[in-house]
């Protein structure tokens, strides 16, 4: 998830779209525009861009196939 | 054809090249578990090549005890029980007079206060919004959740709020891999280990089990292809015999892992005997509050009497749990047990074994 804002222990995320607000607690020196995975309310490891790019991409790949008959 | 399915094809092959070398890996986590049964992976797999589930649904490894422990809690007038959904639905002990086993659906159904939340940051937010409620957590989890968890507990200590209590069980993996990878009667020849458990602990936990027991450790993703990477890994490793800790999954799982997600768990927990459900007491593999923390331990706070926990009868989880059946082995799997009326945790997980069996094997078992 693509980290929108930051407030203190407190991040705004984009997942899929909707926004949430999660923990920072459990992550060092997140910032906006860095990608984080969430557990549970909190994000739990930061992902650089071109690694979670890679992930999106398996993901839509994923998405694409299964709309094509 | 898209270069993952050929990715898949590939792997597949190689681990079919060698039919007379049967093996046996345990998917340690519930999450591959459900993963592996969606995508049908056990069908894919060769048959010399065996994928069997392990103890990695912290739901299913939750005693019965822990699951009366909250009804009692639920019973107590102006407290409210808030837990993650997958617990609602376990079965606790059945009584001689008990038409039918007791869970926290059925204490809601008949006027508890129980509610379902994503995270424990959200029961923190009831207890500060219901101040003249007690709000009990129900703490269960891995090495994934249990920082969120001790997250919470150092927001509730700094924001001093006085009503809140987590009731926990929370665990630690590498123990039970070690206990069942010597246990010797799974015939295990490696450990497909979790990715987001990983992402905290970090490679190095499992170093024991491949350094000083010979046991071949691969670290996986969940997508079909990632969880084949790992397989194939672990396959390579045991043909060559170098047992290793093959981390397959470096976007999340980083040398290391999270070290202060580490700190905060050990700031709030420390280590304790752990009561696995169908393992029995690990020594170290469970986790207690702290003495700075533990006003907000539950089990300290409210003082309930217990009688001693009876298991569901027939209930072969435990069985399940340890990777000796498969779930469609127990006898009340698909009849008496179903996700409708389940008698074990296994059935109602939606990492759960039995659960993932059920749903997505369509009657092939």
């Amino acid at each position: 998830m693509k980290v929108l804002s930051v407030d203190g222990a407190t991040g705004r995320v984009n997942s899929g779209g909707i926004e949430l607000d999660i923990g920072l607690d459990l992550v060092e020196g997140v910032r906006v525009g860095d990608y984080v995975i969430v557990h549970a309310g909190y994000a739990i490891s930061q992902l650089s861009e071109e690694e979670a790019r890679e992930t999106l991409d398996i993901l839509s790949r994923i998405e694409l196939a299964g709309e094509q008959p | 054809m898209s270069s993952l399915h050929q990715e898949s094809q590939g792997l597949l092959a190689e681990l079919a090249r060698h039919p007379d070398r049967p093996m046996a890996f345990m998917e340690v986590c519930g999450t591959h578990t459900m993963a592996a049964a969606r995508c049908g992976l056990h069908a894919l797999l060769p048959d010399h090549i065996r994928l069997v589930s392990g103890p990695g649904c912290p739901v299913c490894v939750t005693p019965v005890g822990f699951i009366d422990h909250a009804l009692a809690l639920a019973a107590l007038p102006d407290v409210t029980i808030v837990t993650f959904g997958d617990l609602l639905r376990v079965p606790g002990s059945r009584r001689s007079d008990d038409k039918a086993p007791p869970s926290l659906q059925h204490a809601r159904a008949t006027g508890a206060d129980v509610r379902i939340v994503y995270s424990s940051s959200d029961a923190l937010k009831i207890a500060s919004d219901e101040p003249q409620r007690q709000i009990v957590f129900l703490g269960v989890g891995f090495e994934t959740t249990v920082p969120t968890i001790a997250a919470t507990a150092k927001r509730a200590q700094a924001g001093a709020i006085p009503n809140f209590s987590i009731l926990g069980a929370h665990k630690t993996i590498p123990e039970a891999m070690l206990v069942l990878a010597t246990m010797g009667e799974l015939g295990l020849n490696g450990f497909l280990c979790p990715g987001h458990v990983s992402a905290i602990i970090g490679p190095e936990a499992y170093e024991p089990l491949a350094s000083e027991h010979g046991i071949p450790c691969a670290i996986a993703g969940f997508e079909p292809v990632e969880m084949l990477r790992g397989i194939a890994s672990l396959h390579n490793q045991v043909l060559t015999e170098s047992p290793a800790v093959d981390n397959n999954y470096p976007a999340v799982v980083r040398p290391g892992g999270n070290a202060k997600a580490r700190q905060v768990m050990t700031d709030v927990f420390e280590p304790c005997d752990g009561a696995w459900r169908g393992v029995g007491v690990i020594p170290h593999s469970g986790l207690q509050f702290r003495d700075e923390f533990r006003e907000y331990d539950a089990a300290h706070r409210f003082d309930v009497e217990l009688p001693p926990p009876v298991e569901p009868a027939g209930c072969r989880c435990g069985d399940v749990l340890r990777g000796l059946i498969q779930p469609q082995e127990c006898e009340l799997f698909g009849k008496a047990c179903r996700p409708e009326s389940p008698h074990g945790a296994c059935m109602v997980s939606s990492e759960g074994s039995c659960a993932a069996r059920f749903h997505f094997a369509q009657g092939d078992w």
